[in-house]
């Protein structure tokens, strides 16, 4: 066995008979995955609307009764006045008001885009995100038909009409289920958590109880320990990888429509940005604690500035500069494109070369910083 | 005979305290060398540099004829370093320790494996080797780092402090062990501040304040630097100590178990009358004095002292 095989030997006993690890690498990706698909996926059941009609048209009531039988929406009692749809709102009778203004029928019957009022519950912000979204679906696809209805009517055949405006948000997730949405975000997040968790802790460990002071004096090269230290690391990630990807398809029946071979060279290359930024701050920390506190604030704002719950096109113009700095941002762009749209290289070209990038320079900052920590 | 150790002029400085301050001497093969001091004196700062750990400030120094700048590679090689502080990892075995190291040297297996029970065997910890380190007691965890330190047989083996925190007997099968060592060939340097320890040692430095004060056998040492010493039983003890600290023939007086070790000045010719003498004019009846060789903790205790009156000299 080489000196390589023995180190990534020792990693692993290690692990093995480390309780905290353990239920980081097997029991956290299930909890995360349960807590995102199940949780979520429930809660855009039966999102409580309210619609006020001041139009009373037999569109707007066909659009009401469509949205009743959504399984997503419920429809409460219907509010006479506007103003009344902000008390419905403030009490948190319904998390969506719609208001359809007097002339809706007859803008779409002149062949214009109709203005639908939505106005939305934030405080559950990333259950009214996704409901919101359906909802627009919704009024976009009933838009539409409703529009093309009014164009035949005018025997203006042929000219694409434009029906009820909608700002189309989780546009991909076409079956409207959430948990499309979430499984795929988990499986890039997890990745994250976890390289960052055990890489950050690869030589603090080994400083913090002494034992580098023995291991430095052995013909050990700085490059066969940088390997020996994240290589197990990046195999327990692809192992949960494995597992989140066949729950996602056996258990939550995602679809999966791209390349499995990319899906996973991406998972690598993402491995190599995660990687490296749990090796700098394990170079920069003195203690296991300092390492561990550094490591989830650096995940945090990764995870909340990438996407994962809150899509970025909702957050403020400033803060969606910042997010062209989060890799995770373009993995999870890579993951859900392969995943629910099936495309590949051609279209996620550029998501792939800015991880690539942010893969390689990470990598190799996180390489000197352990070098000079040794 | 070939040189294992060749130190010169070496300085190691942390910020501007100076741990090591131009430290130079030589050890042979097959030597057991001694390196002695206080606490804070230096020697684990010099051996850390010897093996690579921390990079000189300036200064030369070969290990097994490489240079500790350039071949640090080759050094390694033929190096074992027990570190002062326990080093193994407390969440493997004894075995898993020594076969990860024995791995790390590239010794084959099936030679690791010979070297686990042989190893095992002289040290005594053949029932220990599937106990999880982390679980032993002291004495049990210097033995399993000895052993960890010596799996790929080492020409040259550094021992910082493997003695520390050992009891009596352990402390003495560990020098047995040593011993053999010394005389399989294996050239080793050890430090230490149990004094008597460094009678085990073909030769022996002694750091102070990161520069040596004394070199030398242990026999050279104790005629060298103390001479004129005897032992004294008197009652009341404090009393004798007392009127012994202020004779003028008297260099040092120190408490030394249930006696006095009482150092007088070279003039003095006949050392135990003088000690009566002084004794009597004090009007302390003296039970028993005579002239006794030095002990190495004698020896110690002199150079220590001479060690910081230089410092005060040299800082007005
Ligand atoms: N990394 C460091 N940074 C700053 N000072 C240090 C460092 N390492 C050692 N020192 C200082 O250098 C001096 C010598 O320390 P060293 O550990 O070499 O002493 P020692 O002779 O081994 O003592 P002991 O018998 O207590 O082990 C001490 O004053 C110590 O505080
Ligand atoms: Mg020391």
């Amino acid at each position: 066995m080489s000196r390589l095989a023995h180190l990534i030997k020792k990693e692993f006993t290690q692990v093995r008979r480390d309780p905290a690890v353990l239920r980081l690498i097997l029991i956290a990706p299930i909890m995360q995955l349960v807590l995102f698909g199940y949780a979520a996926s429930n809660d855009v059941r039966n999102v409580p609307v309210a619609i006020c009609d001041q139009d009373n048209s037999a569109d707007s009531r066909q659009l009401a009764e469509e949205i009743s039988q959504s399984r997503y929406f419920h429809l409460t009692p219907m509010a006479g006045d506007p103003r009344a749809l902000e008390g419905l709102l403030l009490r948190g009778t319904v998390q969506i008001g719609l208001h359809v203004p007097r002339d809706f029928h007859r803008t779409l019957e002149r062949g214009q885009t109709a203005q639908v009022g939505m106005y939305v519950d934030g405080t559950d912000s990333n259950n009214a995100t996704v409901a919101a979204a359906y909802l627009t679906g919704l009024l976009r696809a009933r838009g539409v038909s409703l529009a093309e209805r009014s164009a035949r009517a005018a025997g203006r055949r042929g000219v694409t009409m434009p029906g009820i405006r909608s700002e189309p948000r989780v546009w991909y997730n076409q079956d409207l289920k959430s948990v499309n949405f979430m499984v795929p975000g988990v499986f890039a997040m997890i990745l994250l958590v976890l390289t960052v968790n055990l890489a950050s802790l690869a030589i603090v460990r080994e400083r913090e109880t002494g034992t580098l002071e023995q291991l430095l004096v052995t013909p050990l090269r700085a490059r066969e320990l940088l390997i020996g230290k994240t290589v197990p690391f990046a195999l327990m990630a692809m192992f949960d990888a494995g597992i989140i990807f066949l729950l996602a398809r056996g258990w939550f029946h995602v679809p999966f429509r791209g390349s499995m071979a990319l899906l996973f060279g991406m998972a690598l290359v993402f491995l190599l940005h995660s990687l490296g930024l749990g090796l700098v701050i394990s170079a920069l920390a003195r203690t296991q604690q300092e390492a561990q506190l550094t490591a989830f604030m650096v995940v945090m704002p990764n995870i909340l500035l990438s996407g994962f719950m809150y899509p970025v096109e909702n957050m403020p113009v400033v803060i969606q500069y910042v997010t062209y700095l989060i890799p995770l941002r373009y993995f999870l762009q890579i993951v859900r494109g392969i995943f629910l749209r099936g495309v590949g290289v051609e279209v996620l070209w550029p998501q792939m070369a800015m991880l690539v990038g942010f893969g390689v320079v990470t990598f190799a900052i996180g390489a000197l910083a352990f070098r000079k920590r040794l | 005979m070939a040189l294992a150790v060749e130190v010169s002029n070496l300085v190691k400085r942390f910020g501007d305290f100076t741990a090591v301050d131009g430290i130079s001497f030589s050890v042979s093969k097959g030597e057991v060398f001694g390196f002695l001091g206080p606490n804070g004196a230096g020697k684990s700062t010099t051996i850390r540099m010897l093996c690579g750990l921390l990079l000189p400030t300036s200064g030369e120094a070969r290990i097994a004829e490489h240079d500790i700048y350039r071949e640090t590679e080759l050094i390694r090689r033929s190096i074992g370093y027990m570190p002062q502080f326990f080093s193994l990892y407390p969440d493997l075995t004894v075995r898993e320790n020594i076969e990860f190291y024995a791995g790390m040297y590239e010794v084959p297996r099936a030679r690791a494996r010979e070297r686990v029970e042989e190893l095992s065997g002289r040290l005594g910890l053949e029932g220990l080797l599937d106990r999880m380190t982390r679980t032993l007691s002291t004495g049990w965890r210097q033995r399993a780092a000895l052993a960890t330190a010596l799996v790929h047989q080492p020409p040259l083996a550094f021992l910082d402090e493997p003695t520390s925190g050992v009891d009596p007997v352990t402390r003495r099968q560990f020098w047995e062990f040593i011993d053999d060592l010394a005389r399989e060939g294996t050239t080793v340097f050890v430090t230490t501040h149990v004094m008597d320890e460094a009678e085990h040692c073909t030769r022996l430095v002694i750091m102070h304040d990161g520069a040596i004060i004394a070199e030398g056998t242990p026999e050279e040492m104790r005629t060298r630097y103390v001479q004129n010493m005897v032992e004294v039983q008197a009652a009341p003890l404090w009393e004798a100590l007392e009127a012994l600290q202020a004779s003028p023939l008297v260099r040092e007086a120190a408490l030394f178990g249930d006696a006095l070790h009482v150092q007088l000045r070279e003039e003095v010719v006949d050392p135990a009358e003088a000690v009566r003498q002084a004794l009597g004019e004090a009007g302390v009846a003296v039970e028993a004095a005579e002239c006794i060789p030095p002990t190495m903790e004698d020896v110690f205790v002199a150079l220590a002292r001479g060690g910081e009156e230089a410092v005060r000299e040299a800082s007005p």
